[in-house]
């Protein structure tokens, strides 16, 4: 399919973003000023700067002499970038697939949605005129390839449109700047007196390769569309979206409720039928005032069910801040599962396994993940390492749980003790703990567990269960052997 | 002075009339008795039957209790599940170690755990969780709770026919909540047979402090792995007696 590129060149990107901000500056001239070399550079200069010849590169005490009253702002080093990616978002409401192209202009894939305007000429003047709006001085070009509408949106004239095929006619009267080419190859062509495209574009390859390099002869080749050109839309396409344009700008909490639920019956209708659901999805609001505000939610299970996801959303649509009101929402799901269909043997009977996994959703999304678990065993030595969290809902034991006796309440961090004992490998008469004398009346032990040898070495531990005489029971552990240095003891856990 | 047996059966009646609209269906309470081999615990209960589908209330004070009520939460909470489903253990920070339920009778796997780290996301939480009709049974580990508190539970337990577990541990002040039980564990030393080392399966001294239109009583209850067994014949100041020689 023949692809359709619309260039879009930003002359003065950050001063009118800057004008946009502060409207008192809207036709004012002003530079915007960063060092270099131990000097103040202008960098970008606003419109009416610009006309006065005060150009990006200037020293600002030049500036200042050609006209003491301009104003001087700090530049931000990577602010232009920042603003075309944002711009770049923006446009998405015209096609699905912008890009940023830095220093100063945006490229848009618009194969196949100017008809939707009615016609390319009806897009391009939509799409500067809601710029210009917006307080942007734009140009912008459309032709068949990304060089040529480059090349026009900034030589050619304003708001030009090669035809399907056209862009060689288009391209013979610009200058060979228009072709992105390096300085020094420039210069070159500059020496010879080639000041026209079409002063040089029928001149054998062999002779121009010989003369400017391949470079030349490259671009050309891109702007021609003989030689592909990468393009990298500004998001990659979030196969799962939905997107809702409004009429007016949404404030209002019921008024995202509505949004949203629309969104999601959309976009569960299309996983129902590809018998998929969401595991994570993020709902954007796009603000007039060009700032996105976005909430996201997580599911510990597929889910397809709009109500159930609309419930997890709700938790969080005050955190929203509409400010001047939004009008455009978007529904992306990122993480996209298979749904698993009930497992009967885990489930039967008792219990609908999806009402379970929306409850674990609901808790997840107010707690914060991480604060549900289901654990699974894990062949480790340790107790503390025996268990590891399930990964999911449906996840099975891939090892049986173990049948040595363990304490009901384990202490995450062993307590020290300090015991008597009567004999090596004994259990102890009495034990300290927190100060507290605890005499022992029964014991089982020991059970040594040992290190894990191919993570580390040390001593082993060796655990006794004992029990008081008021029937309290508890888990000790010796680390390390006597005659082999000082053991410890400690607490390990309480026996129901 | 004889009532006649007219009488005697019209108050039958009536009593159990009064306990259906309070909640014990006598139909749900056959099934249960099939679930929950409770053993002697059973007389305390109205009609013999242990309520489900509503919230009990267990005290502890050391972490020794603690435990003790806990192991005795995992044995009913393993009776209950022998069907399958899944139950929901909540507290504010990691009190049950899994590899311990086996023992109880309860899968460790089919228990979701939960660590909520405030005590007012507790209270919400633990609504959600008993108003989910997919569960069997919650457990929550919360310390203090008033007594509308446990009426809005009390009400989610009565929509969903969840059964719930409140362990309060170490609580300030002991007053009435809307349970249907209040329970206390203290362990006892566990019974050997004379002159055999080491330690035999838990036992607990069961005290059922509170329960509606029940007996309250106290048992001495030895878990065995399949079951409880009452301790009548040894007392515990024997016990200890018996037991100046461990290794």
């Amino acid at each position: 399919m023949p692809k359709r590129f619309l260039s879009l060149w930003f002359c003065h990107l950050t001063t009118d973003r800057l004008a946009i901000r502060y409207p008192e500056l809207r036709g004012k001239p002003f530079v915007l000023a960063g060092n270099e070399r131990g000097r103040a550079v202008v960098q970008a200069s606003s419109r009416e700067a610009y006309a006065r010849g005060i150009r990006p590169g200037k020293a600002v005490a030049d500036a200042r002499a050609i006209f003491p009253d301009i104003q001087v702002y700090a530049d931000k080093p990577g602010w232009s970038k920042r603003l075309l990616y944002r711009l770049a978002g923006w446009c998405l409401q015209y096609t699905p697939l912008p890009a940023a192209d830095p220093p100063s202009g945006l490229m848009l894939d618009i194969s196949g949605c100017p008809h939707l305007w009615g016609g390319e000429s009806a897009y391009l003047e939509a799409l500067v005129s809601a710029l210009e709006n917006k307080g942007y001085h734009v140009r912008a070009a459309i032709a068949d390839t990304i060089g040529a509408a480059w090349a026009l949106a900034r030589y050619g004239e304003q708001a030009c449109i090669a035809g399907k095929g056209m862009q060689r006619e288009a391209l013979l009267p610009l200058p060979p700047a228009a072709l992105r080419l390096e300085a020094r190859t420039l210069e070159g062509l500059e020496k010879l007196g080639f000041r026209q495209i079409e002063q040089f574009i029928d001149l054998p390859a062999a002779t121009l390769r010989r003369r400017f390099g391949e470079e030349l002869l490259f671009r050309l080749g891109q702007a021609l569309g003989e030689e592909e050109e990468a393009f990298q839309p500004v998001q990659p396409r979030v196969p799962y979206e939905e997107q809702l344009p409004c009429l007016e700008p949404i404030r209002t909490a019921r008024g995202i409720e509505i949004a949203l639920r629309k969104l999601l019956e959309g976009l569960c209708q299309r996983l129902v039928r590809e018998g998929k659901g969401l595991r994570k999805a993020v709902f954007k609001g796009l603000r007039i005032d060009g700032k996105t505000v976005e909430i996201s939610i997580g599911t510990g299970r597929a889910s397809h069910n709009p109500e159930h996801l609309f419930r997890l959303f709700a938790l969080k649509i005050p955190l929203l801040e509409p400010a001047l009101g939004i009008e455009l929402f978007y529904l992306e799901g990122l993480m996209v599962e298979k749904v698993q269909l009930p497992q009967e043997q885990l489930w039967h009977r008792s219990g609908d396994p999806a009402a379970v996994a929306e409850l674990v959703d609901r808790i997840g999304t107010r707690l914060g993940s991480g604060r549900m678990h289901r654990f699974l065993p894990q062949e480790r030595h340790w107790p503390e390492h025996s268990v590891r969290p399930a990964r999911s809902l449906d996840e099975m034991p891939d090892t049986d749980w173990p049948d040595s006796v363990r304490p009901l309440h384990l202490l995450s961090v062993p307590e020290p003790i300090s015991v008597m004992v009567p004999l090596p490998d004994y259990p102890p008469l009495h034990f300290k703990h927190q100060g507290k004398l605890v005499r022992v009346a029964r014991a089982d032990g020991p059970e040594r567990i040992e290190q894990e040898w191919w993570l580390q070495t040390g001593p082993p531990r060796d655990y006794y269960s004992v029990e008081d005489p008021e029937g309290g029971r508890y888990w000790l552990f010796r680390l390390g052997l006597y005659g082999k240095g000082e053991p410890q003891w400690f607490l390990h856990g309480y026996f129901s | 002075m004889k009532l006649n047996s007219d009488k005697i059966e019209r108050l039958r009646q009536l009593k159990q009339e009064i306990m259906e609209m309070e909640g014990y269906l006598p139909q749900k309470g056959q099934q249960t008795d099939s679930r929950l081999q409770l053993g002697p615990l059973h007389e305390a209960f109205p009609g013999r039957v242990f309520p489900l589908g509503a919230n009990h209330e267990f005290i502890s004070h050391s972490p020794s209790e603690a435990a003790s009520t806990q192991g005795f939460l995992a044995v009913i909470l393993g009776m209950l599940m022998q069907n399958g489903g899944f139950c929901l253990w909540l507290g504010t920070r990691p009190q049950v170690f899994p590899p311990a339920l086996k023992h109880f009778g309860l899968a460790p796997d089919r228990v979701l755990f939960v660590n909520v780290p405030r005590e007012r996301d507790l209270l919400w939480t633990l609504e959600q969780a008993l108003s989910c009709e997919a569960l069997v049974a919650v457990v929550g580990e919360i310390r203090e709770l008033g007594f509308s508190e446990s009426q809005r539970l009390q009400l989610a337990v009565e929509r969903s026919r969840v059964t719930g577990f409140l362990h309060r541990h170490q609580p300030r002040s002991l007053h009435a909540l809307a349970c249907a039980t209040r329970w206390k564990l203290t362990p006892l030393p566990s019974p050997v047979p004379a002159g055999m080392p080491g330690m035999g399966w838990p036992a607990w001294k069961v005290s059922l402090l509170k329960v509606r239109n029940g007996k309250p009583g106290h048992w001495q209850l030895q878990w065995d792995g399949e079951g409880f067994q009452e301790l009548f014949h040894q007392q515990p100041q024997e016990i200890v007696q018996n037991r100046k020689n461990y290794a």
